[in-house]
């Protein structure tokens, strides 16, 4: 795997995100932010991968990603998102969700404004009871945020004080959250259950509940697809990758044998759909790709030490031609790639933008792979 | 008990003063911890209870520091690769196969010794320079006898192709006079700086003949006069015969070739060829292998081992790897020159020359601070099936012993813990008892982080700790108030007594507030609602309140009724249970037959004679209300019931 570049960093990597572009931007994104977990003192950094004096002979990049600055994070970072091209929401174990302004005139971070105990248990005002904050998604200015007490938030970056808080939510705790329109959230529980709620309504209620089948196996993940927002996949403690059409039935559409444990992330690439990129504890990392038109190849196929696979699978009839959703036979194939071949320890995170991939892992290491489609 | 190889060193506690209070303590799995205690040799009688500290000693330092993250990761990842490499593969690509390996770790180490050495220079404060400063020559020893032990272990260079990898490696690791070799060579003249002739000393000593013969051209351009003289010097290191890596030439012609060069070499020395130039002369006699000659450039070797390595290559270059304890044992003699007594690595390096794997090991255990190692190094020499016959006289052999000292080192640390846990799985022994009692002191402060703890046992059927875990976890959640999420751990651990309590809860709750908390757990229980009677109860009894809130009274009143006739209810629960009866009793249609309606009133009349005339009188108004209540509704029912009942059959 020449193409891609490894850097130890001396910390359990939880969360790496790709700084976003500008909308009118061309060139492949040159940032990314990283968290840590299980530290004694955990930290935020910025990367920079972009670096003029490192391009390489045929003009393409060659070193490893540099430290710009970083900052000490209270507890675990259980998830970050970009708010912004300056500012990362990060959601805490400790319950609470800070912002922080990464300023790029003299490249430092500082805290910008912070919801202490944000998610707590029995009583916020206590000085112990913090609920470990799970998840976080941001659509600026807004920034929803759930957590272990089964609490949903809703901050606005400008605001003090919470703009809406939704106790007990979930009876248990909830994993993930993705906005699925601008004010309707979807969360994902330990239950096994994909949750629509809509911001709008005063009722503390979902408006739409899904479930896996009778098993309740855990879901960790969710991404929404880009285009077709009626699309979502989730991924399971089982290492499952389910995709779901929220228009109809309450059960996915269609369910995919992947990881062998629980599948940490999932994201459709942005602008890319066809392609999705799971990640997992059990170390590695797929890239689902519908969209080549495999119908001629083999069906099993290694190429370079990457095993390749075509799975079928079985979908119902779908009116709207979604690769994800179609069940024509010759069609219905993808093809699926491990960037991974010998890892062992957990991938517990990964971003996708433009071609560039970030992943970090357990065994303290961030990966850059700038040719994904290579 | 064995005799102790090394003094045990004396570890100065900061803060603690055992001559004002003697100290106590206790092992921990990785630490000790000491503490003062109220006993103090300066009398009893003043003892007042000022403050008594407690302090943690661990046993193994360098698992906390920052940069050596790394090193412990990486090695981790060719670790696993190295426990899953092929064992088929049959003699020279398997030994290719570890030399790579060892190889492998080396360049860890390096890389390693790299960022210490940045981290040293850019450090600002003195003493942190000097620890990173301490770091790295200790990770340079330790490449330096891993390195030794490649070459005579793991590769087991041969005679001839030894001493070509000793010349390697002395030249990679004596790196004290490469700067003064850089700074003669890029002088403007080098011929004419003060430090010349040293330079051309360092080159022949490593025997790098070629840069040795390129600097004496820019000097012999510049000395006309002398041309002959060096002219001969540069055809005898020319024609100097090497052993060859590859099997073109036999030994024996390699000998022959050597010996007829040898005596030529002696025959200019004799004939006073280079008695003009002492540097040039004093070259020559280092040809021929006189020790005297090389000794003289003592400063120039700075270590004994590298005078070893120069003296095998003019002397004896092609030196079986049996022979070479001799050798060493004489050279060390000679460079120390009972000036000074060897050192810890000077004693690891000498054992290694004498093969004696063990003696390196111990050694090594003894002088390095952390057990990374020896513990990577002895699983190697183990792949190479170079420790088989050894066992200790306690656990099972060597391997495994350090093996787990190491990996107990890194459970110990806050976030390392996880590289140990495929460390004790590589140790077929107690490993696993290992990684039981470890894996249950893992701090659990997330959720997620109890995931991953659950994943590691549960891919190895560690059920007792998954049971543990999930129990932790269950009652986190039971002390926040998070009933659904107790349920689901005890649901996870199959605990069915907690699974029991929990609903317990439950129903006290909904006793207290009349309406049930987490439906959407409850009503989405599936299969698991078996896992203990009490569960079973609850779910059904949230069905009968769907069925009762979807009007579906019948069918809500049959479901009632059998929870207590199947005794699937608790008996405290009956009166709620005859209760929710009171109002499809009082239903404008008849609900209950009249069989149904007896068995509700055996029911009651069971759960009220059970009580003694005592317990009775005692009870609230409120009940004996309720009792009244009932039985007026279901006589009232019964009369119903019989009418229409009676009718239809009538009709």
């Amino acid at each position: 795997m020449e193409d891609v570049c490894a850097k130890f960093v001396s910390q359990k990597i939880s969360k790496t995100r790709w700084r976003p572009l500008p909308s009118a931007a061309l060139q492949p994104p040159d940032l990314f932010a990283t968290g840590s977990w299980d530290n004694e003192d955990n930290r935020i950094s910025i990367w920079s991968v972009g670096d003029v004096g490192n391009v390489g002979l045929n003009g393409e990049y060659q070193g490893e990603p540099q430290l710009l600055c970083d900052i000490r994070h209270n507890g675990d970072v259980m998830d970050m998102q970009f708010l912004d091209q300056e500012r990362i929401v990060v959601a805490s174990s400790t319950g609470t969700v800070t912002i922080f302004r990464h300023h790029q005139n003299n490249q430092t971070l500082s805290a910008n404004q912070r919801w202490e105990k944000a998610h707590y248990h029995v009583d916020q005002d206590t000085s112990c009871g913090g609920a470990t904050c799970t998840g976080v998604i941001c659509n600026n200015p807004e920034i929803v945020t759930v957590g272990e007490d089964g609490r949903i938030n809703l901050f606005r970056a400008d605001q003090k004080n919470a703009v809406r808080s939704i106790d007990n939510a979930d009876s248990s705790t909830l994993h993930a959250v993705t906005f699925l329109r601008t004010n309707e959230i979807l969360t994902v529980n330990s239950i096994g259950q994909l949750k629509i709620w809509d911001l709008r309504q005063q009722r503390n209620e979902p408006s739409q509940i899904f479930s896996l089948t009778g098993d309740r196996v855990p879901l960790h993940c969710v991404d929404r697809h880009p285009n077709q927002q009626h699309i979502v996949a989730t991924g399971g403690q089982d290492g499952m990758l389910s995709i779901w059409d929220i228009r109809q039935g309450t059960m996915p559409v269609c369910l995919l044998n992947a990881h062998e444990a629980e599948m940490w992330e999932v994201h459709f690439h942005p602008s890319n759909p066809d392609h999705l990129f799971t990640c997992s504890e059990d170390g590695s990392l797929w890239h689902w790709d519908t969209s080549t038109d495999v119908s001629e190849k083999p069906s099993f196929l290694h190429q370079g030490g990457r095993s390749t696979t075509y799975l079928s699978h079985s979908a119902i009839n779908q009116s709207v031609v979604s690769a994800w959703l179609s069940n024509d036979p010759t069609k219905d194939r993808m093809e699926i790639t491990n960037l991974i071949p010998n890892q062992t320890l957990s991938v517990n995170s990964l971003d996708v933008l433009g071609p560039c991939l970030v992943y970090g892992t357990d065994a303290e290491a961030i990966y850059v792979n700038r040719q994904l489609f290579a | 008990m064995e005799e102790l190889d090394a003094e045990p060193p004396l570890l100065v506690v900061p803060g603690a003063d055992p001559s004002a209070r003697q100290l106590c303590f206790a092992w921990g799995p990785a630490e000790a911890l000491v503490c003062e205690t109220l006993f103090g040799r300066r009398g009893t009688g003043d003892g007042g209870p000022s403050s008594s500290r407690l302090f943690v000693v661990r046993k193994d330092q360098d698992i906390y520091i920052q940069t050596l993250r790394k090193l412990f990761n990486e090695s981790h990842g060719i670790f696993i690769g190295l426990q899953r490499s092929e064992e088929e593969l049959a003699g020279k690509s398997r030994k290719a196969q570890l030399v790579q390996v060892s190889k492998n770790y080396r360049s860890v180490i390096r890389a390693c010794m790299e960022d210490m050495h940045q981290a040293a220079i850019s450090a600002r404060d003195p003493a942190l320079h000097s620890q990173y400063s301490t770091q790295v020559s200790i990770l340079s020893a330790m490449e330096l006898i891993w390195n030794l032990c490649e070459i005579l272990f793991v590769e087991a260079a041969a005679a001839g192709p030894l001493l070509l990898r000793l010349l390697d490696w002395v030249r990679l690791h004596v790196c004290d006079v490469d700067n003064m070799v850089r700074e003669v060579l890029s002088s403007e003249n080098p011929s004419k700086h003060e430090l010349f002739w040293n330079v051309v000393d360092v080159f022949v000593l490593q025997g790098r003949m070629d840069e040795a013969r390129h600097l004496l051209s820019k000097e012999a351009s510049a000395n006309p006069t002398s041309m002959n003289m060096y002219r001969i010097l540069d055809d005898l290191m020319k024609k100097m015969p090497m052993p060859s890596l590859s099997n073109t030439q036999t030994l024996t012609e390699m000998e022959l070739k050597w010996q007829h060069w040898h005596e030529e070499c002696q025959r200019y020395l004799q004939d006073g060829t280079f008695a003009s130039n002492s540097h040039m002369e004093s070259i020559c006699k280092i040809l021929v292998g006189d020790e005297d000659a090389i000794l003289e450039k003592k400063e120039l070797l700075t270590t004994w081992y590298h005078f070893l390595v120069t003296r095998l290559l003019y002397s004896h270059p092609t030196v079986k790897p049996m022979e070479l304890r001799f050798y060493a044992q004489s050279s060390m003699d000679l460079f120390l020159g009972g000036e000074s007594s060897p050192e810890p690595l000077d004693t690891i390096l000498m054992a290694a020359f004498e093969f004696e794997m063990h003696q390196v090991i111990k050694e090594c255990s003894i002088a390095l601070s952390n057990w990374w190692f020896v513990a990577h190094l002895t699983d190697l020499l183990d792949h190479c099936k170079l420790l088989q016959s050894h066992n200790l006289y306690f656990g099972s052999n060597m391997r495994e012993f350090l093996l787990l000292e190491y990996a107990s080192g890194l459970f110990s640390h806050h976030s390392l813990w996880q590289l140990g846990v495929d460390y004790f799985d590589h140790c077929p022994e107690y490993g696993r008892v290992y990684l039981e009692l470890h894996i249950e002191r893992i701090p659990l402060n997330t959720e997620q982080k109890a995931l991953k703890v659950l994943r590691i046992c549960e891919q190895r059927q560690m059920h007792e700790q998954v049971r543990s875990i999930c129990k932790i976890m269950a009652m986190k959640a039971l002390r926040n108030n998070r009933l659904g999420s107790a349920l689901s751990w005890s649901i996870r651990a199959k605990d069915a007594a907690f699974a029991t309590l929990i609903s317990d809860r439950f129903l006290k709750d909904y006793c207290e507030r009349g309406s049930f908390s987490d439906l959407d757990l409850i009503d989405n229980l599936g299969p698991s609602m078996l896992l203990s009677d009490r569960l079973t109860f609850l779910g059904k009894y949230r069905e009968f309140h769907r069925l009762y809130g979807e009007k579906r009274f019948s069918e809500a009143a049959r479901l009632l009724l059998m929870l207590m006739t199947a005794r699937i209810a608790p008996r405290s629960f009956w009166m709620t249970l005859l209760t929710d009866a009171l109002p499809l009793l009082e239903q404008k249609e008849v609900i209950f037959s009249a069989e149904q309606t007896y068995e509700l009133m055996r029911c009651l009349e069971d759960l009220t004679a059970g009580k003694s005339d005592k317990q009775k009188f005692q009870e609230e108004d409120v009940e004996t209300m309720k009792v009244e209540m009932l039985r007026l509704a279901l006589a009232r029912n019964l009369a119903r019931v019989i009418i229409k009942e009676g009718t239809l059959e009538g009709s």
